[in-house]
């Protein structure tokens, strides 16, 4: 199976499905002539020309604001956001707009479009430039919020996404783009909706969605060495929630940490905790532990913003508390 | 100012307790409402909690001794406080113990919100785990954080609980006896020494109520207890006579408004018998529910005092052992029990003079006389073989 990059899968999945249907187009900052500020529509501008990939002012409402009327008129937008941190400034289009069209038309328009960027902290980035804002997202009913974390669940969900009639907000990370996976060459789709075992086991069930994943498959690795078996479960789409996988999971460990590299308070964390302790409540062992990002804004200094976000040693404290072993 | 910590009657009928664990060390500080101990009470084990706050200087009363209500414990105050003269004061026998004899007016039973440090800890899968499997969380020793109890402490439990019994032979052996047991024979001995005991017996027919049980049972999927029916029957009848619904106080004898009934339930350390409250204003499915809960209660060995304390009037079976007749002890405070035998086959003279085959049931009513004279006790049981024979009667 061919090894590509996480960029070059989502470039893969709009040049198919640009090619598979024309009403599709690509809208946002430096998407055309400079090929993405990370490179994810190389050669795109080139294929199909100035009128579907379009690059626009630095104006988030504005473009995203296009995108939604677009899409009310016919077409299928990927808008791309340089970064979810901008993202901020489109607020009003997605939630009062995007996400209320179809409801306050009484069903006369819907909307496929895609909104699409990295999400969460890369590195040296600071307090503005480094937030992770799925939980915003995810509390908006009418969206639909997915997060990839490999390759090759970044091609076969936005190729869903894209073929999707509702608004879907997928969320990237910097920090992936480059991350290689395997990625088979037939095309493939991923339903939104649906979380993927990551790593099976039956001792503690360890809930993620995200980049964050990997460093909780590190975690998995570390627990294995000493005789505890982690599931992990990548919950990949947050609205809407795949809650059997995590009742199916937790029902067999009956012991759950949830990692989530948003801020602790109201985050799509905390709800999947909430619903693991109400939908399982008689099968849990032990509380539900949450880790989450430090309750601050990131901090420039190196070593504190590493502080500040979820680590293998975090995960690790977590489990042991879970499984009664601090 | 040092105080001393003194043995409580924590139930009606407590003359002494003994100290299973103390909870609390000379030294400890305590705040008021804290656990000090563990009390082997005539029923049940308990939690004292302290009535003072300060520094528990001395512990009077060893682990496993026997302490009669009202002596001394243990001595509460000021850490360093000199209580050589506290300490060497002789307690005063306390001959007569602080319980009220009987009660004048009926209070709901009252059930105490568990203190945080009595609480027991468990998970809900260790909860649930127990549940299915009848194992008593109190007897489970947790070994989570603040000894919450876990899916595997319970399963330990289990495997525990489930050692084959070991066969004994006869050999000679003397066992002390258990403050249960100790009050069984304080009691009953009591009873039946001090309440001049007379018998009444009859024969009831069954066959009608055997019917419409069999009917009830189809018709709502489940066994309704013989039990239910006649505490149910019972309960009507003692509207109609309410001096056997009564308690002697020596100088004055008090009317119980409502029907509380016990039954006689055996365990393996010895009887006790749990009460369905008011009785007269239950239907049969509603006695049958809280009876069955009450028993299953007994077998974990959960009753608390609200559940077997204050009866008016008690029913003991033991036709499941196939007894035909025999007579009981009152249990006090009642003035009244009925000894239930088996339902049996035996030819009865039919309407028509001729002898068939019938079911039917002893029932022997012991009577405290202070209270009941023959033609009272008389009366009573007319009525209610009458009630158990031809149910419909009543509604004439």
């Amino acid at each position: 199976m061919p090894q590509i990059t996480y960029r070059e899968a989502l470039n893969q999945a709009i040049d198919e499905e640009m090619a598979r249907d024309e009403r599709v187009f690509l809208i946002g900052e430096e998407v055309a002539l400079y090929n993405g500020a990370y490179k994810v529509s190389r050669g795109l501008c080139d294929k199909y020309g100035e009128r579907r990939v379009i690059d626009t002012p630095i104006s988030e409402g504005g473009f995203t604001g296009i995108g939604i009327g677009a899409a009310m008129a016919g077409l299928r937008p990927i808008v791309e956001w340089m970064t979810f941190n901008f993202s901020i400034q489109a607020l009003d289009q997605v939630i009062n707009n995007a996400a209320k069209m179809r409801y306050m038309s009484g069903g006369q328009f819907h909307l496929p479009i895609v909104f699409r960027g990295p999400n969460g902290p890369a590195e040296w980035l600071s307090a503005q430039h480094s937030q992770t804002l799925a939980a915003i997202y995810a509390h908006v009913p009418g969206l639909k919020v997915i997060s990839a974390a490999t390759p090759y669940d970044a091609k076969g969900l936005l190729k869903s996404a894209i073929r999707d009639d509702n608004p879907v907000v997928m969320m990237e990370a910097e920090l992936l783009y480059g991350m290689k996976g395997d990625v088979p060459g037939d095309e493939y789709l991923i339903p939104i909706g649906r979380a993927d075992i990551k790593r099976p086991g039956g001792d503690v069930t360890l809930i993620t969605f995200g980049k964050v994943l990997h460093i909780v498959l590190k975690a998995a690795e570390a627990l294995a060495e000493d005789a505890i078996e982690a599931e992990v479960i990548d919950l990949r789409s947050l609205r809407p929630l795949d809650e059997d996988a995590v009742i199916q999971s937790v029902s067999k460990t009956s012991r759950c940490v949830v990692i989530d590299e948003s801020w602790p308070v109201a985050s799509a964390g905390s709800y999947v905790a909430h619903l693991v302790s109400t939908k399982c409540f008689d099968l849990l062992d032990a509380q539900v532990e949450l880790v989450a990002a430090e309750d601050v804004p990131m901090p420039y200094n190196h070593q504190l913003e590493l502080a500040a976000q979820p680590s293998v040693e975090k995960i690790l404290a977590a489990v042991e508390k879970v499984m009664y072993l601090d | 100012m040092a105080e001393k910590v003194l043995m409580l009657a924590l139930s009606p009928t407590m003359e002494e307790g003994v100290i299973v664990k103390w909870i609390k060390s000379e030294g400890d500080s305590v705040e008021q409402g804290d656990v000090l101990c563990e009390i082997e009470t005539d029923k049940a084990t308990m939690e004292y909690e302290s009535p003072a706050e300060g520094t528990l200087l001395r512990i009077i009363a060893k682990e496993g001794q026997a302490v009669r209500v009202g002596r001394d414990i243990a001595i509460i105050g000021q850490a360093a406080e000199d209580i050589s003269e506290l300490a060497k004061e002789t307690p005063a026998p306390v001959e007569k113990p602080p319980v009220e004899k009987a009660r004048p007016v009926r209070k709901e039973p009252q059930i105490s919100a568990p203190t945080a440090e009595g609480r027991l800890r468990s998970s809900p899968l260790a909860r649930k785990l127990a549940k299915e499997r009848g194992i008593d969380l109190s007897t489970v020793q947790g070994s989570g954080p603040q000894g919450r109890i876990t899916r595997s402490d319970v399963e330990k439990a289990g495997t525990v609980a489930a050692a084959p019994p070991k066969v004994a032979g006869l050999t000679d052996e003397t066992v002390p006896v258990t403050q249960k047991r100790k009050v069984i024979a304080d009691t009953l001995s009591k009873s039946k020494f001090t309440a001049p005991h007379y018998y009444l017996r009859v024969t009831a027919a069954v066959d009608n109520l055997m019917q419409a049980r069999t009917r009830l049972n189809d018709k709502i999927g489940q066994k309704v207890s013989v039990n239910a029916f006649l505490m149910k029957f019972v309960a009507e009848i003692l509207k109609r006579h309410h001096m056997i619904n009564a308690t002697w106080q020596e100088d004055s004898i008090v009317m119980h408004g409502t029907a509380d009934i016990a039954l006689a339930v055996a365990q393996p350390d010895g009887l006790i018998a749990p009460v369905v409250r008011n009785c007269n204003a239950k239907g049969v499915l509603q006695i049958d529910r809280e009876l069955k809960a009450l028993i299953e209660k007994t077998r974990k060995g959960a009753l608390t005092r609200a559940d077997y304390a204050d009866s008016t009037f008690t029913i003991s079976s033991l036709g499941t052992f196939g007894i035909e007749e025999f007579t009981a002890i009152i249990n006090p405070p009642d003035s009244a029990i009925l000894a239930v035998g088996g339902i049996m086959k035996m030819p009865v003279a039919g309407d028509d003079d001729r002898i068939c085959i019938g079911r039917c049931m002893k029932l022997t009513l012991s009577c405290d006389h202070r209270i009941i004279d023959g033609t009272v006790g008389a009366a009573f049981l007319r009525d209610l073989k009458e009630m158990i024979e031809y149910p419909v009667h009543e509604l004439y």
